[in-house]
Order: structure tokens, then C-alpha cells, then sequence
């Protein structure tokens, strides 16, 4: 029967076991999938199954890594997210949790801008860590997209966005998302890119901090090409902190309405 | 005049968009505005006259990321 094995096809006889799978390919393998699903040796194989042998600490290759994503999402959206390029303007709270959720997705291109370095205040809900403290942002978030998913192209701008730039540098994008964090930077960021942009669209988010309602934070469209996601009313103020949660709800909003816009569905399912 | 704003008819005594975003109380440093679906560049904001049943679209942000 004929099956596959890190990708290739290869022949093997019909009564093949894992375990003949695993000394004729990849004797060092401790890790058998089987279709997406990890098995034990002992597993049964069927023409056509596809095998990935992974041998411990070992990185796969972009394709073996690829169809083992391939085998959790829904059929079909793989294919679309890699070819796409997303913009992300601000990598703290909601942007370095959309940049994750966007890598293990697979999209095929990141383009991420921020000036800031990590802090010491950021841990508490940005996707950083404490031996990274001190390096620029895009640098250390970069560092860490790289470990879930290496083949995703992420494109770095250590650079404070302006009116002027941030037309520049994200021209391309299929979808822009607004992830600041002062108020007035997210309004310069919508006014500057649709005005210059405006054939693409751009999910952006205001009103996430606080504890309040998990339930109030949503995704509305508030115009033409642009996706609102938030309460809009939580502003973060002495009193009403921004935290892992609520922030992480919105950035999730903002990474689902990017996944359906990249899917050609309306984010509001209208 | 009548405008509708953020899908609801309102009338107004403004008649530029910066007028409109004093009557609205608004800050007008966080606010992004869309005029008949075309954003409207801060700039153009005092310039920028507005007519009876102009479309608009004022989103006001709150800070935090």
C-alpha cells in the first residue's frame, strides 16, 4: 500500500506496522502521528494515512509542521492564511496575543511595528516573558513566534508609527489591525492608514480594560472597511488596570475577525 | 440640520465636522471620523462642511492595549 511518511509518498507492504514505519524511516522517532493525531506503535495503518515520525527536540520541517497544523484547523483555511500578510501596529497587550494566535494559525506573513521595549509592567498580559526584559519588543516577540511556528515570515519595525510612516509600511497588507494603546494613537492609525489604504480592512479595538463583563467586549463594524472590537467605554485609568483577560478577550476578537476577513467571511456573520 | 450618526438621525446645529465634534463633546485627538464611508484626515476636520443627511460614522477611543 502506498501512505506517507514526513510527506513523501513511499510504498510499504499491507501489513506494515508503525513500528516497521518507524525503524525503516526514523529509528530515533518518539513522537507517531497518524492523520493529525498522535498514536502508539501498536497503531493499525491504512492506505493513504499520513505518518509524521518526530524525534524529540527535533524541529519539523516546514511542510511536516505545516500538515501537523493542517490537521487541527478546519479544512481549507490553511491554504488561505498562507498566503496572507496582516499588518500589526502596536505589539503589547492585544498585539503580541494576536501575532501568537495569527503564527499557530500559520498566516503566511506578519508585518510588526512598535518602538517600546519589554517591561517589567507588561508581564502581566503581554506575551513576553522575564528573561526578555529590556529588549525591543518586535525583537522579543519575533524571538518568540519563531519557537511556536518558524516558518511564518515575521517582518520587524523597531519604529515609532506616524502619519507619515504608517502608510508606508503596511501598504501591502491584506489586513491591518490597530493594536496601541493610547487613544490617540489608535485614532491616528485608522485615519492614517484607511484614508491611504482604504481597500483594506482594519480591525481595531478600543474599551478592554478593568475585570467588568467578559460578554461586553465585541466586535461591531463601524464603517466602511473598519472592524471595531472592544466595549468601548473601559478606558485603562488609575483604577482600572488593563489585565491578562479582558485584553486578551479583545485581542482574540481582533484575531478572529482578521481570520474571517482572510477567509472572505463577514466578521459579524451578516 | 439632520444627520445620521452612528446609524441614528440627529439634528444638529454644526455645520463643519469640527463644530460637530465640539457639539459632541468629543476630543477630537481620539476621535476617527467617517464621512459618507470616506475617513476624513484630522486636518480637514474645520474644513470639512457637513450636509443634511450626511452619513456619519464618529468613533470615540478610550486607551488601552
Amino acid at each position: 500500500m502506498q501512505l506517507y511518511v514526513n510527506e513523501n509518498l513511499v510504498e510499504v507492504g499491507n501489513d506494515s506496522s508503525l513500528t516497521d514505519l518507524r525503524a525503516l524511516y526514523k529509528p530515533t522517532a518518539d513522537l507517531l502521528i497518524v492523520n493529525g493525531y498522535p498514536v502508539a506503535d501498536s497503531h493499525r495503518l491504512a492506505a493513504g494515512d499520513r505518518v509524521v515520525l518526530i524525534s524529540r527536540g527535533e524541529v519539523p520541517t516546514e511542510t511536516e509542521l505545516e500538515t501537523l497544523l493542517v490537521a487541527r484547523h478546519t479544512p481549507g483555511v490553511h491554504a488561505r492564511v498562507k498566503q496572507a500578510r496582516v499588518g500589526i501596529a502596536g505589539v503589547g497587550g492585544l498585539g503580541s496575543a494576536i501575532a501568537v494566535a495569527l503564527t499557530r494559525l500559520g498566516v503566511g506573513e506578519l508585518i510588526v511595528a512598535d518602538f517600546d521595549v519589554v517591561e517589567p509592567s507588561n508581564l502581566n498580559r503581554q506575551q513576553y516573558f522575564v528573561d526578555q526584559l529590556g529588549m525591543p519588543k518586535v525583537a522579543a516577540l519575533a524571538e518568540n513566534l519563531r519557537r511556536i511556528n518558524p516558518y511564518v515570515s515575521v517582518i520587524s519595525h523597531v519604529v515609532r508609527l506616524t502619519r507619515e510612516n504608517i502608510p508606508t509600511l503596511f501598504a501591502e497588507v491584506d489586513v491591518m489591525v490597530e493594536a496601541f494603546d493610547a487613544a490617540a494613537q489608535k485614532a491616528l492609525l485608522v485615519e492614517s492608514f484607511l484614508s491611504n489604504v482604504p481597500d483594506r480592512p482594519l480591525v481595531a479595538a478600543s474599551g478592554m480594560a478593568g475585570f467588568g463583563p467578559a460578554n461586553t467586549i465585541q466586535t461591531r463594524r463601524a464603517g466602511n472597511n473598519l472592524y471595531l472590537v472592544g466595549d468601548e467605554v473601559s478606558a485603562a485609568a488609575p483604577g482600572s488596570g488593563l489585565m491578562a483577560p479582558r485584553v486578551g478577550i479583545a485581542a482574540h476578537h481582533q484575531a478572529n475577525c482578521v481570520l474571517r476577513l482572510l477567509l472572505g467571511e463577514d466578521p459579524l456573520g451578516e | 440640520m439632520q444627520l445620521v450618526i452612528n446609524g441614528q438621525s440627529r439634528e444638529v446645529s454644526a455645520e463643519s465636522l469640527a463644530e460637530l465634534l465640539v457639539e459632541l463633546q468629543l476630543d477630537t485627538s481620539h476621535v476617527a471620523v467617517e464621512l459618507n464611508q470616506a475617513i476624513v484626515e484630522s486636518s480637514q476636520f474645520a474644513t470639512t462642511a457637513l450636509n443634511e443627511n450626511d452619513r456619519l460614522e464618529v468613533i470615540q477611543f478610550v486607551g488601552g492595549g
